[in-house]
């Protein structure tokens, strides 16, 4: 290789390594900001803010749905498999919406560490599979 | 020798030439375009007829067939476009540039496609059309990205000036790649993990599986015609006033 096209070569290789360390710092430095929302063992340990709006995200939890009132209020734990939080929502829920499901929830936490959601999201999983495979899954393996 | 073996960089060169390029391409289209069918046509039929519905979003999961290999695709042409942006820059080879700047449009394209048939996805699962999330938003900056370097290309009137900054432009933002892919995994986003590209076994079932791959081939493809179309087209523009251009104009 030519001394010239080799000098260019590894001036692109050092600009490309360049950039990438400092949006990588960058990207460290804001990773907090560029969570899209808590999880429910943050909002236990205190970390999510106390009067303003967040996003609150995890599992629902079986069997923990209900209707208090009998109308559309509805309540439901949430949990990453370490800690809960309970959520109260009135509003239509999405189509994914069900027991064991992951959601995503904004809102803020009330004075009794109830967290209100104004809206709920549904988090679907990567998983593809048709219906029948799913039957057969749940058999032996309850997950 | 440095990093690249001679006889790669033999090959390069004679690819390199504008006639060689101009001469098979014309060969080579009729036969990447029955390919294509021939890949598209299975994938479409297998994907919205044979594959079963999805135990949890029933038939509206179908939407991956055109979602998930243009967004493979909105990442696929920018590391190329970034390559042959490179390799222009290095070796100063005009084809590569020509390659560069002809991938841009394509690549724009499978990302906008990638970012309205997630919206239209996202609305009946997730609840809503668009989110903040870092899966979207570096998606969404990868769009910019490729209209940047459109945009910049098209706003430098020396050609060859202009492929300069538009492979630096390119360059800069192939930061962005790693970041679209592994933004699910690094940070909380609405947007799920990885489904197949990912070490462990993919997790859709089989017969899902196989239409996806057959209309990812079947995206490649296209991107390689609509590639080499374009950069036909390009090609003759700049060498206009060369004697193969002359030539060849004078015999049709």
């Amino acid at each position: 290789m030519k001394p010239a096209r080799r000098q260019r070569l590894i001036l692109i290789i050092l600009m490309v390594a360049g950039i990438t360390s400092a949006v990588g710092f960058a990207l460290k430095s804001f990773n907090d900001n560029l969570m899209y929302f808590f999880s429910t063992s943050d909002v236990v340990a205190g970390k999510a803010p106390k009067d303003s709006l967040f996003r609150l995200g995890g599992m629902v939890v079986k069997g923990s749905v209900e209707r208090p009132d009998k109308d559309i209020k509805v309540r439901f734990k949430l949990t990453d498999y370490s800690q809960e939080v309970t959520v109260e929502y009135s509003g239509i829920l999405p189509d994914l919406f069900r027991e064991g499901q992951g959601i995503v929830a904004n809102g803020k936490l009330d004075g009794r560490g109830v967290f209100v959601a104004e809206e709920v999201l549904a988090k679907h999983d990567e998983n593809y599979m048709p219906p029948e495979v799913k039957a057969s899954l749940k058999g032996p393996k309850q997950n | 020798m440095f990093l690249i073996p001679d006889s790669i960089g033999r090959w390069f060169h004679r690819m390199a030439s504008p006639p060689h390029f101009y001469a098979l391409t014309e060969q080579l289209l009729p036969w990447l375009t029955a390919l294509f069918w021939l890949f598209l046509l299975p994938g479409l039929y297998g994907g919205l007829v044979l594959a079963p519905p999805d135990y949890q979003q029933g038939d509206s999961y179908r939407i991956i067939y055109i979602h998930v290999p243009s967004a493979w695709m909105s990442l696929f042409v920018y590391v190329l476009m970034a390559v042959s942006g490179a390799i222009g820059l290095v070796w100063r080879i005009k084809l590569a540039e020509i390659v560069c700047i002809s991938s841009a449009p394509v690549g724009a394209s499978f990302t906008f496609i990638a970012l309205v048939t997630g919206s239209l996805w996202g609305k009946p699962m997730w609840g809503t059309w668009w989110v903040w999330d870092a899966r979207l938003t570096s998606e969404l900056i990868l769009l910019f990205l490729y209209l940047g370097v459109i945009g910049l290309y098209s706003a430098i009137d020396d050609k060859r000036a202009a492929a300069k900054a538009v492979a630096i432009l390119a360059l800069v933002g192939v930061v962005n790649i790693p970041i679209i892919h592994y933004s699910v995994e690094w940070w909380n986003t609405l947007h799920q993990g990885p489904t197949v590209t990912k070490l462990d076994k993919p997790s859709i079932h089989i017969s899902m599986l196989v239409p996806l791959l057959l209309m990812a081939a079947a995206f490649k493809l296209y991107y390689l015609i609509a590639l080499l179309q374009r950069a036909r087209l390009e090609l003759l523009q700049r060498e206009r006033n060369a004697q193969w251009v002359k030539t060849l104009l004078k015999d049709n």
